[in-house]
């Protein structure tokens, strides 16, 4: 047996022993993790959808994320160049291959200069999509595969992520569900609220402690929140 | 409604520290009672709730001494003391220390469905709303932490103290946190606690009060001796003295003259 | 690490004299008890989460077996691997083990109380791993060589100044002319040194606010980024996390992760919740190459169907601790271990004795507060009063408490001669103090006196003036 295997016994075999003085609560496991039950939802997310989609937008912007909003998807190059150019931020974009993202006429805005990939920490700006965002905290939902790596979102010092209005949902609970329901579970599920900050001097708040010091929103009005009834 | 419960009987639990330093606050709570149709007993074999040895991890002279308890209370319709931390301790925890003990643990368990607070009983069961006595002055409130988180003892004396003739009251900020006193806790850990005690009698000089009222005599007595070191000209009483009407003994700590009567001195 | 929680009372003192520590003290006081307060009032929730967060962890320890077995074998289909260890000892030497398999030279480290608890920097320094902290806070303190002082903000208790004063120190390429009087100029030296270290790192180590169950997945919240760069970047991710650590669902660790951040820091949700399943998939343009979670015991299964229990529910939130009037005194490094605050005068004496951290239990007012704040509903009081009784049990109760205490028991347990003397007494004391009210000092009375007068009793007891006055018995 291996030093590892043997403290698995011993360690399954404390465990048991003090199970063993403890009533059962006649929830079997197997069950409870099948059944995936919900705790409380908070009430604030009980909105319509475009309601649920101000209220994200709140959130967000309250926790310093900026939001630009656009009527189509055809508008995301101008709305990123507008963005950069606001900032005096340069015109390259590190981006997630996501074959969305390279479909969009990027040649509108010619002096945008973008990259697909991940980012190699010389980035400065990345462009990412968004799986999922919650209302509830105005929270993004990132998910790692071969067309988002997870480098862009905590390497370079911008991060502008496009989300469409019908991906917003209420709950976390809700994101899960639709997670679940686009195949296995990714290697990385990142929740992501506002940018980088950090209290650890004097508890005093800093944004953009180790990642992105900004973190930029365009949110696209796609027009199909509704059949999803919030 | 029987006649017991329009005026029931009641076992006063003098607590330990009423009994030694504070007699007059024993006196203001019979006296509170009495008005609130309460006939009041003082049974004789009783001594303190048990708390300090129980903090202190003593567990089998704690259950000896609420044994003591449960006999010296028994058959009263309500059981009161004047704190609500040995109030708390009766309440909240006897039941437990008699858990693996067949015999006295339903009688435990009864004890601590009797037992209140003062204040909180007059309030909550006998629906007191107004107390008649005056007192011209201004007045905070410090919310002892058993009476306030074991008893939800928050409302009810500043409700109560809210009819006192003459009596202005002041929001004491922090007046949830702790002054420091902690039973053993002051004498085991001195300089933590003078640190507590420190902030709480500047808190307290702050609000420009000229009486420090609360619910506990350990906490009174802490705070008191704090602001009688720091040579503060505030006052310090418990509730009871000043809803019964009964502030002429001279407040904790203050010189006096005589020896305080043996009747309540309205 | 080493402990000095058997000097509790005397560092305590150094703590009370220290004027920047008074200082960082007030300032938390003030922020992280409001910024919940008003956290809490935003969620009307709050407390029915709580209720649900603690059931969930109390049917997971009533399950725990299961519950592991199943987040191993999940992780391990993920192309993970776990490792059990029951010592700190065991789970040290399986760190530096896959260190040691890819030839590690430097490892960068998330913020965990695991990786504290089992002391790995000093191990894999002594081993020729260098170890670089990348939490900000945990950064200052591993170039103060200082253990932390908080579960969530290590560094709380460091002034600007001095963390200027490390930076210069220990920054080679740093312009001895760099400006870093403010915290934002301290940020981002900080931001800019470690940067590179990501990159370079060959094991990247963060422990785990969550294990799930139903995926296999570990959880860490952070604010600043550094834990995901932490495991994104190098070959080999490990995990440190207790094993109570673990939740069935994702829709569980939701329900938790509602209190955790709001409990906290007053937020409502951190920065970042990243939930880590296994290593990078063949297809994945980043992402480590291993994943391995290192599960560590400790002692903690031993506390399952026992009275202590209740603590295994613990999140590490701090809330205890932020609202604790003691620590609020004394700060954490007092406490003398890796765990401060009323969750830390629990869990040390449970995991390195009650005879070296007899102390800590007993430095509580029971005031009740931490109790009141802690999302899991854990009874803090209570805990520390059951090693108040273990200690007391075997004799550890300081040798004058305890015949203090028997003396008074004595009388307590005898009400005819407790009345007897207490009348006498009382009248005495009445009599010396009358003049003044109070005394400033009292024979056996010194701890108390040393700081504030002792009220005079009023005369004859209680018991004596109603048998004077013929009341009723």
């Amino acid at each position: 047996m291996t030093d590892s295997a043997r403290a698995r016994a011993q360690i399954l075999g404390m465990i048991r022993k003090g199970k063993a003085s403890q009533t059962p609560d006649g929830q079997s496991p197997d069950e409870r993790i099948d059944a995936k039950r919900r705790g409380t939802i908070p009430a604030r997310v009980d909105k319509d959808h475009a309601a649920l989609v101000e209220l994200f937008v709140d959130h967000a912007t309250a926790l310093s994320a900026t939001v630009s909003r656009v009527d189509d998807e055809s508008e995301i190059p101008g709305a990123v160049a507008d963005y950069l150019a606001g900032e005096n931020l340069p015109a390259t974009l590190c981006a997630a291959p996501d074959p969305a993202l390279q479909a969009l006429p990027w040649d509108t805005r010619p002096a945008l200069t973008v990259r697909y990939g991940r980012s190699d920490g010389a980035d400065e700006v990345s462009l990412t999509p968004a799986f999922a965002a919650v209302a509830e905290t105005g929270t993004l939902m990132l998910r790692s595969g071969p067309d988002h790596p997870t480098t862009l979102n905590f390497l370079p010092d911008t991060h502008v992520v496009v989300l469409r209005e019908s991906q917003i949902v209420g709950p976390y609970e809700e994101a899960w569900d639709r997670l679940r329901a686009a195949g296995p579970i990714p290697r990385a599920v990142n929740f992501v609220s506002g940018p980088s900050r950090t209290a650890d001097i004097e508890q005093t708040i800093q944004l953009g402690a180790h990642g992105p010091r900004r973190l930029h929103i365009v949110l696209v009005q796609d027009g199909e929140g509704e059949s999803d009834g919030g | 409604m029987t006649l017991e419960t329009e005026n029931p009987r009641v076992g006063l639990f003098v607590t330990c520290l009423v009994d030694l330093f504070r007699p007059n606050v024993g006196f203001a709570a019979v006296k509170l009672l009495e008005a609130a149709g309460c006939r009041v007993s003082v049974p004789r074999l009783q001594t303190c709730c048990g708390q300090p040895a129980y903090n202190s991890g003593d567990r089998a002279d704690t259950r000896a001494i609420a044994r003591q308890v449960l006999d010296a209370f028994d058959g009263y319709d309500y059981v009161i003391a004047p704190s609500g931390s040995c109030a708390g301790m009766i309440r909240d925890h006897y039941p437990a220390l008699f858990d693996d003990d067949p015999e006295q643990s339903p009688r435990a368990h009864h004890l601590a469905r009797r037992t209140y607070e003062l204040v909180s009983f007059l309030r909550d069961i006998r629906g007191m709303d107004a107390v008649d006595a005056r007192y011209d002055g201004t007045a905070t409130y410090h919310d002892s932490c058993s009476g306030l988180r074991e008893l939800s003892i928050k409302d009810q004396p500043r409700h109560l103290l809210g009819s006192v003739d003459g009596l202005t009251m002041v929001d004491l900020p922090g007046a949830e946190v702790c002054c420091g006193f902690g039973g053993t806790f002051c004498v085991k850990y001195p300089d933590i606690s003078n640190h507590m005690v420190e902030d709480k009698a500047a808190d307290i000089e702050a609000t420009g009060a000229d009486l420090l009222l609360a619910g506990d005599m350990g906490c009174l007595l802490n705070m008191a001796g704090k602001l009688k070191r720091r040579g503060a000209a505030v006052q310090a009483r418990h509730v009871a003295e000043v809803l019964a009407g009964m502030t002429n003994a001279p407040a904790i700590g203050e010189p006096g003259e005589s020896l305080p009567q043996t009747e309540g001195d309205t | 690490m080493q402990t000095t929680s058997p000097s509790f009372p005397s560092n305590a003192r150094q703590a009370l004299a220290d004027p920047d520590l008074q200082q960082a003290l007030t300032k938390m006081k003030v922020g992280f008890v409001v910024n919940r307060a008003n956290a809490v009032a935003k969620l009307p929730e709050f407390d029915t989460l709580r209720d649900e967060g603690r059931d969930i962890k109390n049917h997971v320890l009533s399950n725990l077996d299961t519950y592991l077995e199943r987040f191993e074998a999940k992780v391990t289909e993920n192309g993970g691997h776990v490792h059990w260890c029951r010592t700190a000892d065991e789970a040290r030497r399986t760190i530096l083990d896959i260190c040691r398999s890819v030839d590690a030279k430097t490892v960068t480290k998330g913020k965990s109380m695991i990786g504290e608890e089992i002391g790995i920097n000093d191990f894999l320094e002594e081993n020729g791993v260098t170890p670089v902290e990348t939490d900000l806070g945990e950064y200052i303190i591993q170039l103060r060589k200082e253990p932390p002082s908080h579960i969530i903000a290590p560094a709380i208790h460091v002034p600007k100044e001095k963390v200027a004063e490390s930076f210069f120190e220990t920054h080679d390429q740093l312009d001895a002319d760099r400006n870093l009087d403010e915290p934002r100029a301290l940020v981002d030296e900080a931001r800019s040194m470690l940067r590179q270290k990501y990159l370079d790192a060959d094991v990247g180590i963060t422990g785990a606010n969550f294990l799930i169950a139903e995926t296999g997945s570990t959880v860490i919240v952070t604010n600043e980024g550094n834990g995901d760069l932490t495991q994104t970047l190098p070959k080999i991710h490990i995990v440190t996390a207790s094993l109570e650590k673990i939740v069935p669902t994702l829709e569980d660790a939701s329900t938790i992760l509602r209190l955790l951040a709001r409990s906290a820091t007053g937020q409502e949700f951190s920065s970042y919740t990243t939930f880590s399943t296994g290593p990078r998939r063949p297809e994945d343009a980043d992402g480590p190459e291993q994943f391995h979670v290192v599960l560590l015991d400790n002692g903690r299964s031993a506390l399952l169907g026992t009275e202590f229990q209740d603590i295994l529910r613990c999140i590490r939130c701090g809330a205890c601790m932020n609202h604790c009037p003691v620590y609020g005194a004394v700060g954490g490094h007092a406490y003398g271990w890796v765990y401060p605050g009323p969750m830390g005068a629990v869990l040390t004496p449970t995991l390195i004795g009650v005879d070296q951290a007899a102390h800590l239990p007993n430095a509580s007012t029971f005031c009740g507060k931490c109790q009141q704040v802690c999302p899991m509903h854990i009874p803090l009081p209570k805990l520390m009063r059951h090693y108040r009784e273990r200690a007391f049990e075997r004799g550890l109760t300081p040798g004058t408490l305890r015949a203090g205490l028997k003396m008074w028991a004595f009388f307590a347990r005898r009400p005819r001669l407790y009345q007897f003397f207490a009348g006498l007494k009382m009248r005495a004391l009445a009599a010396a103090g009358r003049r003044r009210g109070r005394f400033k000092s009292l024979p056996l009375a010194g701890g108390w006196t040393r700081h504030r007068d002792m009220p005079a009793p009023q005369g004859a007891t209680f018991q004596q003036q109603w048998d004077a006055a013929g009341g009723a018995r």
